[in-house]
């Protein structure tokens, strides 16, 4: 038996849910993460069982930044091609890429504490950035909350979505133009400075969250579609 | 347990909690969305 159902898209059509093979592949992913992470991969000489942190809070930030760039993605959909539904796509991906964003400063000033003796450290330009990058789309619903929904809302927080994927690259190099690093520089010029069974379990609890985002991402997109064609059929019935 | 652990086990155990918070408020919208659709499938029958 399949596990891929049928249901319809936000315009109507009829396309493919692979949300149970997606939320399956998740499931198996992070377990395997979890596994990977506290039974194969080598403790670190330096930090000790601290530094089994980064392999959750790396890829955490990177899908945060993958949240976001698909956020811009689809915000740029809707200002270019006028695509259905793309302004509630980037709007849900913002919103997840805010969450992962949370969860990568929370494990970050965890992993600071351990490692450097405090929760938070203004003069590192990489997580500065990376806080500034978080307020930018903290702000970005602040926006959008406060205009009435149509068109005009649509767009003008497509802009800002734009605007803020500028931040991203910006973020990324702040730890390679810092003049401080204090803060790691795992991935070089020269690869990643790790074992390879570090990196095998790095790149599993990184697919591992990508895939998490995939799965809420559609859980939530499905709610707020739903949630629209209630409302509509409501006002069909009024 | 060491401070090490401790930590370790916080950072993680944030994560885990986040994504069941997540699960709980979709779950709890999820059983609105349901009592809408039985509110309006009441509608329908009573319009005839």
């Amino acid at each position: 038996m399949s596990v891929v159902t049928r249901r319809p898209d936000y315009d109507g059509r009829v396309t493919a849910n692979r949300l149970p093979l997606i939320a399956g592949a998740t499931v198996a992913a992070m377990a395997a993460a979890i596994a990977l992470v506290f039974f194969y991969a080598p403790e670190d000489a330096d930090q000790g069982l601290s530094q089994r942190i980064f392999y959750f809070h790396v890829p955490l930030a990177l899908t945060a930044y993958a949240c976001f760039g698909w956020g811009a993605w689809k915000a740029l959909r809707h200002l270019w091609k006028r695509v259905d539904g793309a302004d509630l796509e980037s709007y849900v991906a913002i919103h997840q890429g805010v969450i992962f964003g949370a969860l990568t400063l929370l494990t970050g000033s965890i992993w600071a504490r351990i490692s450097w003796g405090v929760w938070w450290s203004w003069s590192e330009d990489q997580l500065v950035m990376f806080l500034v990058l978080f307020l930018f789309y903290c702000a970005y619903f602040m926006l959008r909350f406060s205009l009435d929904a149509g068109p005009a809302r649509a767009n003008i927080c497509a802009v800002y979505a734009l605007f803020g994927v500028v931040l991203i690259p910006i973020s990324f190099l702040a730890i390679r133009l810092s003049k401080q690093f204090i803060h790691p520089v795992v991935f070089t010029r020269a690869g990643p400075q790790m074992t390879d069974s570090q990196f095998v379990t790095f790149c599993v609890a990184l697919f591992a969250m990508l895939a998490l985002f995939a799965t809420l991402y559609s859980v939530e997109l499905a709610g707020k579609r739903l949630d629209a064609r209630l409302r509509e059929l409501r006002e069909l019935l009024a | 347990m060491t401070a090490s652990e401790k930590y370790t086990a916080a950072a993680y155990l944030v994560v885990f909690v986040a994504v069941l918070a997540y699960v709980l408020i979709i779950a709890t919208k999820l059983q609105r969305l349901e009592r809408e659709v039985a509110e309006l499938v009441q509608r329908v029958r009573e319009r005839g």
